[in-house]
Order: C-alpha cells, then structure tokens, then sequence
C-alpha cells in the first residue's frame, strides 16, 4: 500500500514538474509568470483527447499533434500577447503578466467553445496497460511519465549549460541589451524560449490526461498555480529545483492523503512550502539564472 | 476629504436617481401588463441558469428541457409563456444580479432557476422578499424551501434520494463498512454527505475513512489507494458526475470493484460516457428515469433526441416538469400575477409529469417517490 502511494506522489510530481519547467524556463529568460501556462498545457491534453478519441490515431501521433498545436500557441503568445509589450516606453513591468492572464481566460472560453464542457475521457489503449509486482498494480504511464519528466529535466539542462543556443539563451536572461550588442539574436531567442516551454506544457497536458483518464477546460487553472508554487519552491528559474519541488509537493499531497485528512490536502502542501521557503527564502536551488 | 465627500454626494444622488427611476419604471409599466387579455394566460418566465463556465452542462440540460416545454405549452392555447433566460455561471453575485434583473422587470411573474443550491441560498430570500414566486429544477440541498414561502423546488432532495439507495444496497450486497468519499467545496456534495453519513450511521453501517477532494481534481489515486486498503463493502461517493466519473474510472482500473452509491449530481448518462465500463456497479436513486414504460416519459425522450441529438438527463427532465407546473400554476391563477402564482402553485397536488406523480408540500418541498436505479452492462437498469 504504502509503495503503490509512493508511486501516486512521484507520478502527480513528475506531473507537476513536467509543467514548472515550462514555467521556469520563460521565467528564467523573460522574467516574465507566464498565467497563460497552464491553460497551454490544456489545450495539449484536449488536442490528445481529440486524435485518440475523436479520430482514432495513434498515440504518437497524438504527442506530435499536440507539441505541434502548443509550440504554435507559444509562437502567437510571444507574437501577440508578450512582444507588443516589450522594451517599450511607460509599459508597466506587471503588463506582460497581465495580459498572459488575459491569454489564459481566452483560452479557457475558447476551449470551452471548442471542445465542450465537462470531461474528455481519455481512450488510448497504452494507459491499460499495466504489470503486477506482488499485491502492486504499477501502470506502465506512471513509469513513462516519470522517465519523460527525466529526461526534460537533462536534456532542458544540457541545452541550457552546454548548447549555443543555451549559452545565447543565458546571455539574454543575463540582460537583454548586452546579449542584443554581442550579436545575440534575441527576439528569436525569447521566441524560441517560449515555444519550447509551451510544448512542454502540451507533453504534460496529454500525459495528464492518459494518466488520469480527465481532461476539462478547468484542468488548466489548478494545475497552473501549482507550477507556480513549485517554481517558488524550487528557486524562480532554475531547472533542477523544478523538477525537485514538483516531486516534493506530489508527494506531501498523496502523504497528508495517506496520514492525515484529505480535505487538508492542499493546505498542509501549501504549509510545507512557506516553511521551506522561510528556511531558504530563494528556494532550495535558488540562484536567480542557472543551468 | 473635501473632493472625497463631494465625490461620495454626487455617487449617492446619482444612486438614488437610478433607484427612483428603477421603482418608477415599475409602477408606471405594472398597470399595462399583469391582466390577460382574452383566452391564454400570457406571462414572461425568468430563467437563471449556469450557461457558462465548469458546469455549463447542467445549464445546457436545463435550459433544452425548458424550451423544449414551453414550445408544447405554447402550442396548446392555454398559457403563452416567454422565457427570459439570465447566466449566473455558477456564481452567487452573477446569480443575484440576474435574479434583481428579472424581479425588476414586471413582466416576469415567475422565475426557474437558480441551478446550484449555493445560488438558491442567496437569490431565495431576495425572490421571496419581493414576492417572485421562484422555482429549483436542481437545487437538491437540504433547507431550499424552506427560505420562504415563494420558494419551491421540484427536484428530489437528497434527503429522499440517498436513503432509499443506500437501503437497496445493503440489502443487495449485505454491507457493512462503507467508505465515503466527497467533494468538500461544494455546497451540494456537501450536503449530500451529510445526508449520507447520517443516512449510514443510522442503518448502523461502519464508516472505514472519510476522504474529500476538490472540483476539477484529476488525480484521486491517493484517496482510493487508502480506501482500497481499508477494503469497504460499500463506497459512498457525493460527487457531481464530471468528478465521479473519474473517480469510478480510476477506482476500477485500480482493481477496487465494490459498488459505488452516489448522490443526485452522480446520476447523469454522461457517467457512462466517461467511465465506460468502469461506470458499471454504480447505484443512484432518481425522480428521472428515461427507459420507463410511460407514454410521455418516451414521448418526451423521442423529441429531446431529434432536437438536441442526446439523450436527456435529470435536469432537463426536471426543468421540463418544472414549466409544465408553472403553466398548470398559471392557468388555475387565471392571470399572469405573481402572488396568484404562488398560491397557485402552493396548491399543485398529483401533478402528473414525466417524473411521475408529483405534490408540494405546505412547505413548497417535494413529495414523491425515487426509483433506485444501477448501471449495468453500459446502461442504467432498475436495482431490485
């Protein structure tokens, strides 16, 4: 029993990890909370439900349709909602976040428009599959998600340490116009930055939704305030306490649900985190730009 | 301070202007209306329903029921109702405004709606203190009508609903420990497991946990994980069907099969529709169910499918009977005023609708009979 909840809490972290990162990385670059994330990583989880359900693709196809669908997201929120505002005189520092929030309620009455109310299941046949270990029902999702959680967290990290493109990236999280007079290409950097994080969102949108077999306009909502706690938790902009928060925070809810009482389930998790943060106010890995 | 009180002056004579005006508007238009002229009852029915937002369905179902009704009422001669149809989208300040809108429109006689009983607790007291006759289709929780004497419902309470299931199922299965699980954010999952709680300990059932979730979780794994560990006969789910769904699907997959008892907010076909298989096992007690052998009740499924392409739920069948009681109401009042209204539907006794044969209460509450109804095989069956 207590194995099968350890597996829940690192599966909803892995999750919830998945969905910081792209937080982290516009945040890291841009400076930028970007509210519109978790809406994004909806609207992936709905354009799955779409291709398994409605038209009966396979899955693979289902993940390049929505990394496909999100990263175009990512392009027309840089383009529209994010650039317009940049580096332009008398616009408020608070004016990108203001209009991601914007981006977000649109795509939440947009999706509603689109796809309905209420929830998708779901039906792709690679969620059924699972193996017993002893007493333990493990499902092959629960590892997979863990496994593609890894592997972002790596590859996010070595492209940011030891790529060009990561260096360019550093640099204009450095400071823009320094970056812009070494040479640094800097709008398509941003622009790159923030479709690699929107089609992150997508890639946990569809794991969420084959996981939990639950996907609703409101998904977004929730899931994105949680990315935002964890990327507090982790320290703003770092890649590795991300990844750490999200686990840390999947498993203080699945472990109040186990120990305790349900209905405290968020708060005691929320609790765990000002006590982190009082003890390490920049967050476990908090240096403001790192690898 | 000088500019701040002048300020103030100005916004309370602007206010008191626009409230004059609004009061005047009503007097002056009161004496055109109100009075029917020649055979049909003529009246404009408010509507306040959840149009938009989370749960936008229920609205939907709603609202398909009501127009659905008012085109055969319509079509009879006897009564022409209009309906003036608001969005509250789930919110209580939305709900208000919208009820405020409708009683100060003096046309409106009467209002259907609000949808959630956490929108009848703050716009039942305002209808019933300016004399609106107002009427619940889905307002389940305990007290609604309770809050006075122009409020009515004609959905089953959960206070009927859960018992009646609960004892089918004990008596069907034997249990004797029961785990619940509940959606403690909501004013009606809540309510419901009051009902449930006190419905099990009064039939001397073992509660094994209590576990709770939230509205629009999509990961129940670590409260079923608990509760398949406690290894119940019974689990007890107050939960609104969008969330109850997935919890059934979880649940399954996760290799717990015990049957699941649900409140009024789990029993919609959409379970089926999400859960698939894993809805199978799932009891709920209802005032709608579609496969009865009743001439209306296949009448009326047969023009919802042609006119919508689904299959009606309890909320557009409760809406449905509820503007066939106000059209009976309206024409035993003879005229399109709101306190001939009330009293006309205080007085509605054995009207016979496509839930069955249906009376208020002194109280303006609900009497009837449930039907206890499982899902088997991929469809609701009747439970013996």
């Amino acid at each position: 029993m207590l194995i099968e909840q350890l597996i829940n809490g690192i599966t909803l972290g892995s999750i919830y990890a998945i969905v910081a990162l792209g937080f982290t990385l516009v945040f890291g670059v841009l400076g930028i909370i970007n509210m519109a994330h978790g809406e994004i990583f909806m609207f992936g989880a709905f354009i799955g439900v779409v291709v398994t359900s409605t038209f009966k693709g396979p899955l693979w196809l289902a993940f390049m349709a929505a990394i496909l669908v999100t990263a175009a997201m990512g392009y027309l929120l840089e383009r529209f909602a994010l650039r317009p505002l940049r580096n332009k005189q008398g616009v408020s520092h608070l004016a990108p976040l203001i209009s991601t929030i914007g981006v977000s309620i649109l795509l939440e009455n947009l999706s509603h428009h689109i796809f309905g109310p209420g929830n998708h299941p779901f039906r792709a046949s690679f969620a059924e599959i699972s193996f017993q270990i002893g007493s333990i029902t493990v499902y092959l999702v629960q590892i997979v998600i863990f496994i593609i959680s890894v592997l972002l967290m790596y590859a996010l990290s070595f492209w940011l340490g030891k790529t060009k493109a990561g260096k360019a990236l550093r640099a204009t999280a450095e400071n823009l116009e320094t970056a812009s007079l070494l040479g640094v290409d800097v709008k398509r950097t941003i622009t790159m930055t923030v479709i690699i994080a929107s089609a992150m969102g997508g890639i946990a949108g569809i794991l969420v939704g084959m996981a939990f077999n639950s996907v609703t306009p409101q998904m977004g909502l929730s899931i994105g305030l949680k990315g935002l706690a964890i990327i507090i938790l982790g320290g703003m902009g770092n890649v590795k306490g991300a990844m750490a928060g999200g686990l840390i925070l999947g498993l203080a809810e699945t472990f109040v649900v186990v120990y305790g009482n349900s209905g405290y389930k968020d708060a005691i998790a929320f609790a765990a985190i000002i006590v982190i943060l009082l003890i390490r106010p920049q967050g476990l890995f908090g240096q403001k730009i790192s690898a | 301070m000088r500019k701040q009180l002048k300020k103030f002056a100005q916004f309370t004579a602007l206010s008191s202007l626009l409230v004059l005006s609004a009061c005047g508007g009503n007097q002056a238009a009161g004496d055109e209306d109100g009075e029917s002229s020649g055979g049909a009852v003529k009246a404009d029915i408010g509507v306040i329903s959840y149009i938009s937002g989370p749960g936008a369905a229920y609205g939907e179902a709603i609202t398909n029921g009501l127009k659905l009704a008012q085109e055969e009422i319509n079509g009879k001669g006897e009564v022409e109702i209009n309906l003036v149809i608001e969005d509250s989208a789930g919110k209580q300040d939305q709900a208000l405004t919208a009820a405020q809108k409708l009683m100060n429109s003096e046309n409106v006689t009467g209002i259907i709606g609000p949808t959630l009983s956490t929108e009848m607790n703050v716009v039942g007291p305002e209808a019933d203190l300016n004399g609106v006759p107002i009427m619940g289709t889905s307002t389940t929780a305990e007290g609604i009508p309770q809050i006075g004497d122009y409020v009515f419902r004609n959905s089953l309470p959960e206070a009927l609903a859960i018992p009646a299931s609960i004892d089918k199922a004990i008596e069907k299965y034997d249990a004797k420990k029961v785990a619940i699980l509940y959606g403690n954010d909501d004013v009606f999952t809540k309510s419901g497991f009051d009902t449930m709680k006190k419905a099990a300990e009064e039939k001397g059932l073992e509660i094994l946990t209590i576990e709770t979730f939230q509205k629009g979780q999509s990961d129940y794994n670590a409260q079923l994980t608990k509760i398949k560990g406690l290894k119940p006969d019974l689990i007890l789910a107050s939960a609104l069907y969008n969330e109850g769904a997935v919890i059934m699907d979880q649940a399954r997959k996760m290799g717990i099969d015990v049957p699941f008892v649900g409140g009024n907010g789990f029993n919609s076909p959409e379970v089926i529709n999400i859960a698939g298989d894993a809805a199978n096992g799932l009891i709920v007690a209802t005032p709608w169910y579609g496969e009865k052998e009743d001439d209306k009740v296949k009448e009326f499924v047969g023009k919802y499918e042609e006119e919508y392409g689904k299959k009606p739920d309890q909320f557009a069948a409760q809406a449905y009977d509820a503007l066939y009681i106000m059209a009976e109401a309206l024409k035993n009042a003879g005229e399109a005023d709101r306190d001939a209204l009330r009293d006309a539907l205080a007085e509605i006794q054995g009207f016979n609708g496509i839930l069955g044969e249906f009376s208020f209460d002194e109280e303006g509450d609900v009497v009837m009979d449930p039907t206890v109804l499982v899902i088997e095989g991929g469809a609701f069956k009747e439970f013996n």
